[in-house]
């Protein structure tokens, strides 16, 4: 069986049987402690500097963020950017608790059902898990409330994000999913799919110039709700 | 299979010098790449620091890579996942095929995938009545073009805008012919249309692997595009191709991994996309492959391991070597005349085609230790090309007048004397023939290294001579 042949030739160029017991508790030790290396010092600020560093990240890689001051404020500003963008105001909206309670009634021209994204929707909004500030990267784990298909298929695709789940760096991402997922078939963490979204999408495959729009969507924008005070932009 | 044309190197590289869009292309592609990486690694001051890490953690998994395979296999069959290992090129296209028959598939998508390339997947697909659509914009043309890719991470680096526009017209001909390409964007938004189609028509996808996690039993890939995620996502089998030394430990250490690879490769802080795939469909959730699948690949590599080459099972693809290299920089990708090209190609050829078809390739180098001064993984690159070149010797693969002159340049070297009273002699002769010209451009029985080069005059006596004096003069 190659399963068999691949670990031997492996083995016998490292001039060892199978790994002695003792050395192999070591191994399982790391990966149950998982520890971190090097995080870069770019992250490490106060709150409200991580805050401003992500949005300057997603900027930087041609997303747009616009921060709203309650829940409440939500619809208007789904319907204030698709205004803007001279979009259409029906779209795809993930099926999350938090997001379909939100008063849309408020805006009653916007159209929208809760559900994964169908290759026809122009616009999908996605529920964001949380998000790093060291590069203005957004972490979008599946599940049933926040199907994959939103974050890839539609023209233009816009997130909305807790600002309490703004985070340094990516490891303390992983940390966040690992304290409050569990998967029901693994009994572990990790969901089927997980996204760490960094601006839209691109390509340089032509003349190795940078293009906007390559498969994945030509707009994110963010919408940050600001629940947390120790963010709160200065007055 | 990829027809290995390694061994007409010379032959290829002669063609690619004489090559006029060619040169442009690579001319244009370069400065780009560079000034880009040089960029992203000033704004990262911790850079250094994570490049040895980054070293350290895959020499201790390759350490232990027997244990690392298991583990990771345990965790993708508990997420519902299978795992092929496959010793050879020919079990994995068997592999494949197998997954696309019993999914009865009759298209495929594909995202970017080098391993892909290695193993040919694409014509065993075709010969067996599967039709596999490459997504990544590169690899589309590519496909279009019937070629292999140039470059590991762009495929299309040889190409010019008005290639592209003149395949698309070629190609596409449900559209308009008259249609005007005012912008590489309109060609971007053709390709995006024409591929949606493909995208959910497709009954399987397949993609690379960046890396595999052993902790989670997870397959990473990176991307700009989205295609690799259009591709894993929405047919109905998800196959990923890897091979064994992709795996790392855990989360902790990819993510110290990415922060090398985005910066080395493209200059980009992170890529747009960098997606963790574990297992198929959960129960509830409303999108997703049903069936996961990795195809785990050997392919010679585990005869790598405990050899003075092992060392290169620590690349991550980036193409920053060649990216930097000048010999890369004047021939192009397709001279190498295998899958990988430049300073890791010269490399990682002869360990998995043999040093008898690529012994060329390491011989085509300067030496001038760029590739290694930028790899992310501090890969000694130039180091390992001087071991294929010993092992060329050994086994008298090196050309008959080479090694006769190597053998008449060792029997001065062993004797100093004579060596420094030899080279004295030659260039004095040399300065007396050479008198107020410069260089040489052509030197008799040297005829087969100036044909490409000229050769200085030399100046100011012998380097032992000149080192005499420096030392007398402190």
């Amino acid at each position: 069986m190659s399963r068999d042949a691949i670990l031997s030739a492996i083995r016998r160029g490292l001039r060892r049987g199978p790994l002695p017991a003792d050395q192999r508790a070591m191994i399982e030790g790391r990966l149950a402690t998982h520890p971190r290396h090097l995080i870069p010092a770019r992250s490490r600020l106060p709150r409200a500097e991580q805050v401003a560093l992500f949005i300057r990240n997603v900027e930087k890689e041609f997303g747009t963020v616009a921060r709203v001051p309650g829940a409440q404020d939500v619809p208007a500003a789904v319907a204030d950017y698709l205004a803007a963008q001279n979009l259409p105001s029906r779209f795809a909206l993930a099926p999350h608790p938090e997001l379909t309670g939100l008063p849309w009634s408020s805006r009653p021209m916007l159209e929208f059902e809760a559900r994964r994204a169908q290759p026809s929707d122009a616009v999908a909004v996605q529920h964001g898990f949380a998000a790093i500030a060291e590069t203005g990267t957004l972490m979008l784990p599946s599940d049933a409330a926040r199907p994959t298909t939103l974050n890839i298929l539609a023209d233009t695709g816009i997130v909305v994000l807790r600002a309490s789940r703004i985070v340094g760096a990516y490891e303390e991402a992983w940390d966040l999913l690992r304290a409050e997922r569990r998967d029901p078939v693994t009994g572990g963490f990790m969901p089927r799919n997980v996204m760490l979204v960094t601006g839209p999408s691109r390509s340089a495959d032509i003349e190795q110039t940078l293009e906007l729009g390559a498969h994945g969507p030509r707009r994110l924008h963010i919408i940050l709700l600001d629940d947390d005070p120790a963010v709160l932009p200065a007055a | 299979m990829v027809q290995i044309t390694s061994p007409a190197f010379k032959r290829n590289a002669a063609r690619a010098l004489g090559d006029a869009g060619l040169q442009k292309a690579l001319g244009k592609a370069k400065g780009a790449f560079l000034q880009r990486r040089a960029e992203a690694v000033a704004r990262l001051p911790e850079f250094e620091a994570l490049r040895e890490i980054g070293r350290d953690i895959k020499n201790h998994t390759l350490a232990n890579l027997d244990v690392y395979l298991e583990i990771y296999a345990a965790n993708v069959e508990r997420a519902g996942g299978t795992v092929h290992w496959c010793s050879t090129a020919e079990e994995a296209r068997a592999a494949v095929l197998e997954i696309c028959r019993k999914a009865g598939a009759r298209t495929v998508t594909k995202g970017k995938s080098m391993i892909s390339e290695e193993i040919a997947l694409n014509d065993h697909l075709e010969r067996h009545g599967i039709t596999p659509v490459e997504t990544d914009l590169g690899e589309y043309i590519i496909q279009l073009r019937g070629e292999h890719p140039s470059h590991i991470i762009a495929p299309a680096f040889h190409l010019n805008r008005e290639d592209w526009e003149a395949d698309f017209r070629r190609m596409h001909t449900d559209l308009p012919a008259d249609r005007v390409f005012h912008e590489r964007r309109d060609i971007l938004a053709e390709a995006r249309t024409k591929l949606r189609e493909r995208f959910l028509a497709a009954d399987v996808g397949i993609t690379g692997a960046n890396f595999l996690i052993a902790e989670t039993g997870s397959s990473v890939i990176v991307t700009n595009e989205g295609n690799g995620d259009l591709t894993q996502t929405l047919p109905r089998v998800h196959i990923a191709l890897a091979s064994i030394e992709k795996v790392v430990p855990t989360l902790e250490d990819a993510c110290t991994l990415l922060r090398l690879l985005a910066r080395s490769a493209t200059g980009q802080d992170f890529s747009v996309y960098t997606t963790f795939s574990t297992g198929g469909r959960r129960p509830g959730d409303l999108d997703g492959p049903e069936e996961y699948h990795v195809v785990l690949i050997d392919n010679g590599r585990s005869n790598m391991i405990g050899t003075e080459f092992q060392e290169m099972l620590r690349c991550i693809r980036c193409a920053a070597c060649m990216n930097h290299c000048p010999v890369y920089g004047v021939t192009g990708g397709h001279a190498y005349g295998w899958v990988y090209p430049g300073p890791m190609g010269s490399v990682l050829t002869p360990s998995l085609v043999g040093v008898d078809k690529a012994g060329h390739l390491p011989n085509a180098s300067t030496f001038c230790g760029k590739c290694e001064s930028v790899c992310p993984m501090k890969i000694p690159l130039p180091k390992m090309m001087r071991h294929w070149r010993e092992r060329e010797f050994e086994r008298h693969l090196t050309p008959a007048a080479a090694r006769r002159n190597l053998g008449l340049w060792a029997w001065f070297a062993k004797r100093p004397g004579m060596y420094r009273l030899a080279t004295r002699a030659a260039v004095g002769a040399l300065r007396l023939l050479g008198r107020g010209k410069g260089a040489f451009r052509s030197l008799p029985l040297a005829g087969g290294w100036t044909a490409g080069r000229d050769l200085p005059v030399p100046e100011g006596g012998t380097f032992m001579a000149r080192y005499a004096r420096m030392q007398r003069g402190r």
